[in-house]
């Protein structure tokens, strides 16, 4: 991960609002799940739409309590990658395959219930938004420019005068 | 870039760096703080509640020799009624496969066979349309247990190759078989209602106190959980005073109006018509009557006793309050003008003035009751049952729900501090969160959010039914007096009846709780006004 993009100033800051703004939505609910154990993704899986089997095996008293904590231990990771700029590009692809899943659990198919949803959405929703939006930030890592991994950078690569 | 920025490692490149580490903490602090809160709010309430949701210990083994049933009426439930015994219809079988070959989802199939082996052997049936009664034989009959068909009930319950008997015929037969088999000493479990008339009431109570036997009404939501639940909770005193209850019914298709398929092949040589008739007033073979009996009073008791009587029972088996004082009903033939004489659209007002389900504010200030029955078979929007007391409300289905009333005294200080939120419930038990059910019809579904089809144990679906059959069942071999027995049938059976009776003659019907009967009507043979076969008669 040390390529980095070249780019105009005005375009790597946009790249890092979004990196941001997308880790500080990903951190936000790992951690709110994290404390409050009443939490479960049981509803969500058991009610899935698509590859039902799939999601009702995740969803069983012997996988859920996994399928929890992965859920809640990805969403840490993407969300801190992110936010602190280290390893972004492994966290893109985590949130990625959430987001995903949280899609095909539950997509924005015509004749699809939709349940839970704020908006009106026809194929493409929010999540399949936000997958995109990591996808971008996975072609364009802005670490090297504005997180930890510039400090690693630095410290690894001190140029003098 | 210059160079000269490129090589100074400058403040603002450490900034840069180790800008998303305060955001981290912020993001970080802010959701520990919702997650602790809202975990902390929850425990509080959930202490304050103390409500106890776990299932009740199953009813005694099923051990020793299989008991030997009869089925008397093999028609729409009591195919049901058999599968909660264990036994599917051929037919039934194939036709569950194949929906679960097409919707993964339906878990009919499935949760039939999981069900548990009650070792009970069906040996009889009597049905009076030969080709039901076939169709009995044919699939519950192995090579060591031959289904007998009996052409009456008075052979089956008389024969030696029974100990106990299932009624699922028309209401009209219902006390009738009872008394028969109870005499025979045969253990009983009838389809609600109960009776068809209150002389008959009197009779069939008679016979069961006088009995050694077992005796069951078919009022299934007694095992389903959340009613459990909300005994827990009523007798806790979270709700307060209630002083309303609506329970409804809302169906709007021809299955939930009784519009039943009537069979090609049912003429007078494959049904026994004289037999069907019973007390009833004979008319010729009419292949309707027969087979949507519960369009007539003379073989049905209409919404009151048919669907009312269910929601009666779910309030009763919660809050034990008997029957009431008073009762005052309305209704009409609105929907379905297509002959029958039972009304479609039906209110169904209960008064219990002197019952209380407990109080929160000073003694002695509330005191009193009314349950509403409010039914339509022409309309399918999805009314809850609600216990509606002075500190919350109470939504019973199959799942349960509780809402804080903002008025509330008891919660007074959780809403203030707005630790509850009226608009939020404080407390809900989904059962079904956990597993998706097949539901295939408007009518099916009706009766699963009543909690009226399964309910759940160790987050299984179980079928209500068959909890309800294993009890009477344990009963039989291992003591006890089931859930929903002659006293419970009882108060069911009378206020089913006052609900009809006032819908016919259109004037309040009080109870005389001392003397335990209805107060006479001057002018009226209240026996003869409740099975008379007309619409109404004032």
């Amino acid at each position: 991960m040390t390529t980095d993009i070249n780019f105009s100033q005005t375009g790597r800051n946009s790249l890092v609002l979004l990196r941001i703004l997308i880790g500080w939505h990903f951190l936000y609910e790992g951690v709110l799940k994290l404390y409050n154990p009443a939490w479960t993704s049981k509803a969500y899986l058991s009610s899935a739409e698509l590859l039902t089997p799939l999601f009702q095996w995740l969803s069983g008293d012997g996988m859920i309590h996994l399928a929890d904590n992965l859920n809640i231990f990805c969403l840490m990771v993407v969300g801190l990658s992110l936010l602190l700029g280290y390893f972004e590009r492994i966290g893109s692809v985590f949130g990625i395959f959430l987001l995903l899943m949280y899609y095909l659990a539950h997509p924005a198919l015509p004749g699809s219930s939709q349940a839970g949803t704020e908006g009106s959405y026809w194929i493409i929703n929010k999540n399949l938004i936000e997958a995109a939006a990591l996808f971008v930030l996975y072609q364009m890592p802005t670490g090297t420019y504005f997180g930890l991994h510039s400090l690693k950078k630095n410290l690894l690569n001190p140029k003098t005068k | 870039m210059s160079e000269d920025k490129k090589s100074n490692w400058s403040r603002r490149d450490l900034l840069k760096g180790i800008a998303g580490v305060p955001i981290v903490g912020s993001v970080w602090w802010a959701g520990a703080s919702k997650g602790v809160n809202n975990t902390q709010a929850r425990d509080s309430i959930l202490k304050t509640l103390n409500i106890n949701a776990s299932p009740p210990p199953p009813s005694g083994p099923m051990a020793g020799d299989p008991i030997r049933i009869g089925i008397i009426g093999f028609g729409i439930r009591g195919p049901h009624l058999c599968r909660a015994l264990g036994f599917g219809q051929k037919s039934w079988l194939a036709s569950m496969a194949e929906a679960a070959k097409k919707n993964p989802k339906d878990t009919r199939l499935a949760s039939f066979l999981e069900q548990e082996h009650l070792n009970v052997n069906i040996t009889a049936v009597c049905d009076l349309f030969d080709l039901r009664a076939q169709d009995a034989i044919d699939s519950f009959s192995t090579d060591e247990v031959k289904v007998q068909r009996f052409k009456t009930h008075q052979e089956l319950v008389e024969s030696d190759v029974v100990d106990a008997v299932i009624i699922a015929t028309p209401d009209h037969w219902h006390a009738p078989i009872a008394i028969a088999a109870l005499q025979a000493g045969k253990h009983v479990y009838v389809e609600k209602p109960m009776t068809h008339n209150i002389k008959e009431t009197y009779e069939l109570k008679d016979v069961v106190e006088a009995s050694n036997v077992v005796f069951q009404v078919g009022h299934q939501h007694r095992q389903t959980q959340s009613f459990l639940t909300a005994q827990d909770i009523v007798k806790k005193n979270i709700l307060g005073h209630v002083s309303l209850i609506q329970a409804n019914t809302n169906r709007n298709d021809d299955n939930g109006a009784w519009q039943y398929p009537i069979h090609k092949k049912a003429n007078p040589n494959t049904v026994d018509w004289k037999q069907f008739i019973g007390s009833a007033p004979m008319v010729p073979f009419n292949a309707e009557h027969f087979f949507r009996w519960r369009k007539w009073w003379a073989y049905g008791s209409g919404l009151s006793g048919d669907l009312m009587s269910h929601d009666y029972d779910r309030v009763n088996c919660i809050l034990k309050m008997g029957i009431p004082s008073s009762v005052v009903a309305s209704g009409g033939i609105y929907t379905h003008k297509d002959g029958r004489n039972v009304p479609d659209v039906m209110q169904v007002n209960m008064e219990f003035p002197d019952f209380s389900t407990g109080s929160s504010q000073t003694a002695g200030k509330e005191k009193g009751m009314t349950m509403v029955y409010s039914a339509t078979l022409g309309n399918q929007y999805g009314r809850t049952t609600a216990f509606m007391g002075h500190d919350a409300t109470m939504e019973v289905g199959n799942s349960l729900t509780i809402y804080a009333d903002g008025k509330s005294t008891k919660f007074k200080e959780k809403i203030v501090s707005e630790e509850m939120d009226p608009n939020v419930p404080i407390y809900q038990y989904d059962p079904a969160s956990g597993s998706v059910d097949g539901v295939t019809s408007a009518t099916a579904k009706y009766f699963a959010d009543k909690g009226l089809l399964w309910t759940y144990r160790d987050g299984k679906r179980v079928d209500s039914t068959h909890l309800h059959i294993r009890e009477w069942l344990s009963c039989i071999r291992n003591g006890g007096t089931p859930s929903c027995n002659i006293k419970e049938g009882f108060e069911e059976a009378m206020t089913s009846h006052m609900g009809g009776l006032s819908y016919k003659l259109g004037r309040r019907i009080d109870w005389d709780q001392a003397k335990q009967e209805i107060v006479q009507v001057e002018g009226y043979d209240l026996d003869e006004a409740l099975l008379e076969d007309k619409e109404k008669i004032v």
